[in-house]
């Protein structure tokens, strides 16, 4: 068993209404010294894999299939055994990279 | 000219459309379940508005593996008509039938309204019964409507005349004010280039019965009698 961070941002450069709202609404509370603010999801899921490396494949297919959009979202993940014993993260191509999305399967 | 209006948990204008076909346009026209896996016998396709699976996750992104899309995806593929509207057109964006993406709002609210739009391209299977440059109002409802797509997207929507109506004023003025949601280039809908798929967040069922708000304001039927037109001249599909 493994448990899975997967954290999905707006790419740099996409606006984030959001976080500009969130950024206005601190800077009325008081807190002059905030810069620049994005809000993101975070999706935490449990996998049952053989391997290490199998989890890791899978989650970041299901990154591109569903759980993030390329077109305007990056996202990264972390895989962890559910015994602690491995950890590893990884992320999506860059920004800029060609947003496609897959076509639909049956 | 046979339509099928396709049907998710959340949606909401499927009723709106239906009755705009049949009862409007005066054509035949059934619900699709989205758990059906076969579209067949439907010369146009509609996904219509709403809040399909409670927009959880993005906009359109669980309806669009729902049983039915292959079929969906067919009809659009054989250069049958497909129109995604508000919630629909987020489900084009998503299954890549169209390019590009839906953001939240500029505004972060809720735009509801009459909204004028100029008609871009006045060619297309869809819209044949307005002038080029054309202003007409049709009503909006969303709160994710920001259209969004890259430099590259953009440049090829508007050399291809893919544009096909653009958030305007009364006058057909293109300009940041008259942009309800902060679309890139303030547009309201697409389609993509084989002509045969319109996306668009305007409701053109919304005000295709005349006897909801006066003659003056079926716009959206006209946007479906050009399509039967079309249709009836062998352009979408044919008898």
């Amino acid at each position: 068993m493994f448990r899975t961070e997967i954290k999905v941002m707006l790419k740099a450069g996409v606006l984030d209404p959001q976080g500009v709202a969130v950024q206005g609404s601190l800077l009325t509370l008081g807190y002059g010294n905030v810069g620049a603010v994005r809000v993101g999801k975070l999706i935490q899921l449990e996998l049952d894999a053989p391997d290490q490396a199998g989890a890791e494949r899978q989650v970041d297919e299901m990154c591109r299939r569903l759980l993030a959009n390329p077109v305007i979202e990056s996202y990264t993940f972390t895989v962890t055994a559910a015994d602690g014993s491995c950890t590893a993260a990884r992320a999506s191509a860059a920004d800029g990279a060609p947003a496609v999305r897959p076509e639909v399967e049956g | 000219m046979r339509f099928g209006v396709v049907v998710f948990p959340g949606s909401n204008c499927d009723a709106d459309v239906y009755h705009a076909i049949r009862d409007v346009m005066g054509e035949p026209v059934d619900y699709v379940w989205h758990k059906d896996t076969a579209a067949d016998g439907y010369d146009c396709l509609v996904l219509p508005g709403g809040f399909s699976y409670g927009d959880y996750l993005r906009t359109g992104a669980i309806a669009r593996f729902s049983p039915i899309m292959a079929a969906v995806a067919e009809h659009a593929a054989a250069g049958k008509p497909l129109i995604g509207i508000c919630n629909g057109f987020q489900m084009l964006l998503e299954m890549g039938l169209l390019p590009g993406a839906m953001l939240r709002n500029d505004s972060l609210q809720f735009r509801c309204h009459f909204q004028h739009l100029r008609v871009e391209n006045a060619g297309t299977m869809f819209t044949g019964r307005f002038a080029p440059g054309e202003v007409i109002s049709v009503p909006i409802a969303h709160g994710e409507g920001n259209y969004y797509c890259d430099g590259a997207t953009l440049a090829e929507l508007a050399a291809h005349g893919q544009i096909v109506f653009r958030y305007c004023d009364a006058d057909g003025n293109v300009t940041p004010d008259a942009n309800p949601n902060g679309s890139l280039a303030n547009i309201a809908g697409i389609v993509n280039r084989a002509g045969n798929v319109l996306g668009l967040m305007p409701h053109p069922e919304r005000c295709a019965d005349p006897l909801l708000g006066g003659a003056e304001r079926a716009d959206g039927a006209r946007l479906f009698a050009s399509l039967i037109d079309s249709w009836e001249r062998g352009m979408a599909g044919g008898r």
